[in-house]
């Protein structure tokens, strides 16, 4: 009886141990989604209805102003020159990232996992290095143009920035790890009998990569897509330092709003805005990929 | 990379937020015991040249003079930190005891009551202040003492244009299109403040909405001399001095260093006069150190430390010239005789946002 005892008690504290943890492991997800993303967003929600306080700070309150501001035509318009900015650039990104991460797969393991240090490296960057590193670059004195007038290319140094095209290529280098990041699991598992079946049926290697891979990995191509345009949306930095004016986006009016002005509302405000659409953005996506699929 | 001379830039982000969030980490919130235990002042000052020029060269020698400690804290620009500092008080926490402070900033900080008021005759020294250097709350309570001032005045490259400039009104000159940095933020450049001392006869046209408009109108006329409007110091500095910008509005200290470094910078003191702003030593509510606050406050406006900070920071002193002993030389270094323009702060307070709205129209149309 003893002996079953000493038996029975470890058992039971075993299972009430692995019943705790169990809950433990249930609760976590929840808890720290409620952490990191609901309370940060419940507040500025709470700050986006406060009350300015004209020539000073914010005080409760429940105020829709800010939200109605946002329907002016300045915030309207750099809000559309954001989303046509950062799907130009997305689209730029996975263009290019799509067959860089198709052709790095095709090399030898070490050259694919030295390439791919090298780019992940990018992610360790600050926005602020990069965009002071491409005005340099893209300067009329120290700039790449003096290395194409030595080549005798271009007859002489020429500003790339302040720009658009700066803010492109910047965008564009800032979001291409990510997508490389998310293109490089799926094509690696692709099987590469398929390709050979098409070819042994007569495609040529464009068409194949055309007709056959490219839309195997729509659903990979969609997700790099939405990473990168995400990305691309929120910058703030890239488009302040390598844009003119006209190519602030609104991601530079809220910083401008929230630090220069001291208008958290207003700012938290924007923000919500651009969050909303954008989540409706990639939820329309995302929508019209899986119908695409399902059929 | 010149990040380290710029001593109001600030790169948002990491630095600021890093330092806002050691500082609240370290602060400690019961009241400091002072028995036995070595007394401390936290003072936050503008990262980067500024702050490091304030460790090397001030507090060394405040803390032999006084046996208070100096915990130096690098902030970010002073509209960012004001920003972080009423967001703490919220919390109760002071990131900082005394911070630097600019004039628009705190202004907004009175609307909160977010600055501990000074009783002035626990700083005796402050009799030397100029009287715009004591800074009030509306019903008469001191709540900023006289820091620093500092100039914005007209930059040019001496290679690209070797003729100093006379008056603000070059910057409008057709001749130097896609050539000009200007400050990209009403209160960082003060342009509005530049073009009614220039064309409409001082601040007065400032004071109502129609003549904000009209100022704005003309200010407007500069956008296609600007080549890059910006908001990184450090973004301006380096395209002046390789020549990719012939001109500009900056800061007139951080020029004459340059300038002595052997770049081809030049500093200029139009006839209209240079823009000149201020900070003032604050206390956000939540601290406790006042008394320490008010003896590094009465050591700091002592003349000779003005003078001294002339020499070492770069700053314009904050008390008459006549009680330093700077020679005309290194009173040019960091200011000029020439009656300035002082920024209209009410206007930005009263119609801040308004402003804000009609500049970002302006200027990104």
């Amino acid at each position: 009886m003893s002996t079953n005892l000493a038996k029975l008690v470890p058992a039971a504290r075993a299972e009430q141990f692995t019943g705790k943890l169990r809950l433990l492991s249930t609760l976590y997800p929840p808890v720290m989604l409620g952490v990191f993303l609901l309370i940060p967003l419940c507040i500025t929600l709470v700050v986006s209805v406060s009350q300015r306080v004209p020539a000073g700070f914010y005080s409760p309150g429940f105020d829709l102003s800010h939200y109605l501001r946002f329907f002016t035509p300045l915030f309207l318009r750099q809000t559309a020159f954001s989303f046509v900015l950062a799907a130009i650039a997305a689209s730029c990104c996975v263009g290019i990232a799509f067959p860089f991460t198709y052709l790095l797969t095709q090399l030898s393991q070490t050259a694919q996992v030295l390439i791919l240090i090298f780019i992940l490296s990018v992610l360790s960057l600050s926005e602020v290095i990069i965009s002071f590193s491409w005005s340099v670059l893209l300067s009329e004195s120290a700039g790449l143009s003096n290395l194409l007038v030595f080549l005798k290319i271009l007859p002489q140094a020429v500003a790339w920035a302040p720009g658009l095209a700066a803010v492109l290529l910047a965008l564009i280098y800032r979001t291409l790890p990510f997508a490389v990041l998310v293109f490089y699991p799926a094509v690696t598992r692709l099987n590469p009998e398929v390709s050979e079946a098409a070819q042994t049926l007569g495609a040529s290697p464009v068409r194949t990569f055309f007709d056959i891979i490219l839309p195997m990995q729509r659903r990979a191509i969609v997700t790099a897509f939405l990473f990168a345009f995400i990305f691309a949306i929120g910058s703030y930095l890239i488009p302040q330092m390598l844009g003119s004016p006209q190519h602030w986006t609104i991601s530079v009016s809220i910083t401008d709003q929230a630090i220069q002005q001291s208008n958290l509302p207003f700012a938290a405000a924007l923000s919500l805005m651009l969050m909303l659409l954008t989540l409706g953005l990639v939820w329309l996506i995302s929508s019209i990929s899986d119908r695409g699929t399902e059929r | 990379m010149s990040y380290s001379i710029n001593r109001r830039q600030f790169i948002r982000g990491a630095a600021a937020f890093a330092g806002f969030t050691a500082a609240v980490a370290c602060s400690p919130q019961a009241p400091s015991v002072q028995t036995g235990e070595k007394r401390s002042l936290k003072v936050g000052t503008f990262g980067g040249f500024f702050e490091e020029a304030f460790v090397k060269n001030i507090y060394p020698e405040f803390t032999k003079a006084t046996g208070i400690e100096i915990e130096s804290v690098p902030t970010p620009a002073a509209d960012a930190w004001y920003t972080q500092l009423e967001t703490a008080a919220r919390a109760n926490q002071a990131p900082t005891d005394l911070s630097m402070m600019a004039q628009i900033p705190m202004l907004r900080g009175q609307a909160s009551e977010l600055w501990t008021p000074f009783d002035l005759e626990r700083i005796p020294n402050a009799k030397y202040l100029k009287d715009n250097f004591i800074h009030r709350y509306p019903d008469g309570r001191v709540d900023g003492i006289g820091a620093a001032s500092w100039y914005i005045t007209f930059v040019t490259n001496k290679t690209k244009h070797p003729n100093a400039p006379t008056s603000w009104a070059s910057l409008w000159d057709e001749q130097y299109r896609n050539q000009l940095g200007m400050n990209a933020l009403p209160t960082g450049g003060f342009l509005l403040d530049i073009t009614a001392a220039t064309f409409f006869g001082g601040s007065k046209i400032l004071e109502t909405q129609d003549g904000i408009l009209q100022v704005m109108n003309k200010a407007a006329e500069i956008k296609p001399n600007v080549k890059l409007w910006y908001r990184d110091e450090a973004q301006f500095q380096q395209a002046l001095e390789t020549g990719e910008l012939a001109m500009g509005q900056y800061y007139h200290d951080v020029s004459v260093l340059k300038a002595k470094q052997g770049k081809p910078i030049q500093s200029t003191f139009t006839k209209e006069g240079g823009i000149n702003d201020s900070g003032c030593w604050v206390m956000s509510r939540p601290s406790k150190k006042l008394e320490e606050a008010y003896v590094f406050m009465d050591y700091m406006c002592q003349p000779e430390i003005q003078a001294k900070l002339s020499r070492n920071v770069g700053v314009a002193p904050v008390v008459d010239r006549k009680d330093t002993d700077l020679t005309d030389e290194e009173f040019n270094a960091v200011a000029s005789d020439i009656s300035p323009i002082i920024p209209a702060y009410r206007t930005y307070m009263e119609q801040g946002d308004w402003i804000a709205q009609k500049w970002t129209e302006m200027i990104t149309s």
